[in-house]
């Protein structure tokens, strides 16, 4: 039985030490400066209408977390079993009245929490010069937008949380949460392009390929949030459109949601039975 | 009975680190572990912490650790070799291990105190030495005032004044009621705090006696422990190795087997080679041959 007093404990602890992480402060001001510049330099353009300056500023910050969010999700979820089992705080950790699924859930809690905070404050900049600017035409969809960026955050927090959980040491889980970065971002967005004109691949397989990929399933759910047509992704977009209308979005967030339960339950699994996870360094005496 | 083992294995893929180890521990008893490296001794605490898995029967303040073990081990207050804390200030570790032992906040003063760490309460657990390090372990360990004390070596890293006056506070706290189970080397440290000693080999319970005699029993020498700073330990073993000791690296300190006249003659060598010593020890009785080492 989970004792979520434990939890709690963990997690505001996580939430503390977060917040003295050097690395993490760096991010959370870089994120709130860009995109509080992207929601200026894109209302700059005094020829558009409201509603497509909106639109761009949208679409940018939607960019923009693509770029960022995976980044620090993956990279801090990865170092953080790991890192603790190398230092040996995990160890005396566990050596407490504490079970293991309430260490792994306080300490994903805990990171969780202070990248939506980031992720708040990041928006809540952008919106409030939007807002301030009187470009803030549909609040609704743009808190929407924010909520799939919290979803985007959370799973690719738990793929890293699955990488700690794998990795012997913290060198190789930043390795691979680096790895599973550029092959999401870049391989996932452009390598399908090329293989698809490459191969003659059918536009279903394209689309299929492209949707397993977190990062896509946001950046569409996004474009759907902001201006309701898939236009602006080319064929691959109007054959989801058309194939399944207004059953997209929902799809989209449950795919987001399944990819945040799935690595998260698997580390769970691995990091409850494997005592690898707790030994340090030298075999026992 | 306060801990009852009955034919406890463990494995370590191939290797047999536990072997039908049977015991049995008395509420208030001060029960010392004794073995070579490798005997069993840390693996039989973890089993004890319930956080490794084990076969056979292991029940702690009428636990089954194999059953329930958070509940077995918040019967147990945990001292290791060397505690790794997260690097927050000492009171704010304690509230956070106060708040997982389900503590309150009021015993986070008073174990500050019994450890006399409340004039260091605000340092950052990176700046506490070693010594202090160990008090802030134990005084984790008080938090919620468990039956059972399980220590891991804990002098092991301590200079000769922090071992005694941790080996004097729990002393106390055994007088107090508390069962202690304890891993060491060092004979002095099991004849001053144990009541009984289990002797270890090859995960095997090899022999049970009183602390006092176990040199006799197991036909010990004496050991010179030497501490010197980092930077000076590899010349050091390299100066030990030339001259032919029988030597021992133990954490910041070097073990050296003497003989009962040539005690000052490894000093004088150190000396000689423009090695400073920091301190030293005179241990009677240690295991021998010794293997490997425990850093």
């Amino acid at each position: 039985m989970i004792d979520f007093a434990n939890v709690g404990a963990i997690t505001l602890k996580e939430l503390r030490d977060a917040l003295r992480n050097r690395w993490f402060i760096v991010f959370t001001v870089a994120f709130a400066v860009l995109a509080l510049a992207l929601s200026a330099l894109t209302q700059n353009s005094g020829s558009l209408t409201r509603t497509v300056s909106y639109s761009r500023t949208a679409a940018s910050l939607i960019n923009l977390v693509m770029l960022f969010v995976p980044l620090i999700s993956l990279t801090l979820g990865s170092a953080n079993l790991v890192g603790d089992r190398e230092t040996g705080a995990l160890f005396y950790l566990l050596a407490q009245p504490v079970s293991r699924v309430e260490v792994l859930l306080g300490k994903y809690l805990g990171l969780a929490g202070a990248l939506l905070a980031t992720l708040t404050l990041g928006f809540g900049a952008a919106g409030a010069a939007l807002a301030l600017q009187g470009s803030l035409q549909d609040a609704g969809s743009y808190l929407f937008s924010v909520v799939l960026a919290y979803l985007l955050a959370l799973a690719m927090l738990s793929l890293g949380f699955l990488m700690s959980a794998l990795a012997r040491r913290t060198t190789a889980a930043l390795g691979g949460a680096l790895f599973l970065w550029l092959l999401l971002v870049f391989i996932g967005d452009l390598g399908v392009m090329g293989a698809s004109v490459a191969m003659r691949l059918p536009i279903e397989t394209v689309f299929a390929v492209v949707v397993v990929n977190p990062l896509q399933m946001f950046k569409i759910a996004s474009i759907l949030t902001i201006q309701a047509s898939l236009e602006v992704l080319g064929p691959a977009g109007m054959y989801a459109a058309d194939q399944f209308g207004g059953l997209l979005l929902p799809l989209l967030l449950s795919g987001l949601v399944l990819w945040i339960v799935i690595p998260l339950a698997a580390a769970l699994s691995l990091f409850a039975r494997q005592e690898k996870f707790i030994v340090k360094r030298s075999a026992p005496a | 009975m306060m801990i009852t083992a009955k034919n406890l294995s463990k494995r370590y893929g191939r290797a047999l680190a536990l072997d039908n180890l049977s015991f049995t521990i008395e509420p208030g008893e001060a029960v010392a572990l004794w073995g070579a490296n490798g005997a069993g001794k840390t693996t039989t605490l973890r089993c004890l912490l319930g956080v490794q898995g084990f076969e056979g029967e292991l029940r702690v303040n009428g636990i089954d650790v194999a059953q329930n073990s958070k509940a077995a081990r918040a019967s147990i207050g945990y001292v290791p070799q060397e505690a790794r804390f997260y690097d927050m200030p000492v009171l704010e570790t304690l509230h956070f291990y106060a708040r997982l032992k389900k503590a309150s906040a009021a015993r986070v003063g008073a174990v500050l105190e019994q450890v006399q760490l409340t004039a260091h309460q605000n340092k950052r657990v990176s700046m506490l030495s070693g010594g202090m390090k160990q008090r802030l372990a134990l005084a984790a360990a008080l938090l919620s005032d468990p039956p059972i004390l399980v220590l891991d070596e804990p002098t092991a890293n301590l200079d000769v004044q922090a071992q005694r006056d941790f080996i004097q506070t729990v002393q106390a706290l055994n007088q107090s009621g508390k069962t202690i189970v304890f891993s060491s080397h060092r004979l002095d440290e099991v004849i001053a705090l144990g009541s009984r000693v289990l002797v270890l080999s090859e995960g095997r319970l090899l022999l049970e006696c009183a602390p006092p005699e176990l040199a006799s029993k197991l036909g010990l020498h004496r050991w010179l422990r030497i501490w010197v700073a980092a930077q000076h330990k590899e010349p050091t073993l390299r100066l030990l190795n030339e001259q032919g000791y029988t030597f021992m690296p133990n954490g910041r300190s070097v073990y050296v087997q003497v003989s009962l006249g040539g005690k000052i003659a490894p000093l004088r060598s150190l000396e000689q080679a423009s090695i400073p010593v920091e301190d030293f020890d005179l241990i009677e009785g240690e295991m021998s041959p010794l293997e490997g080492n425990h850093d």
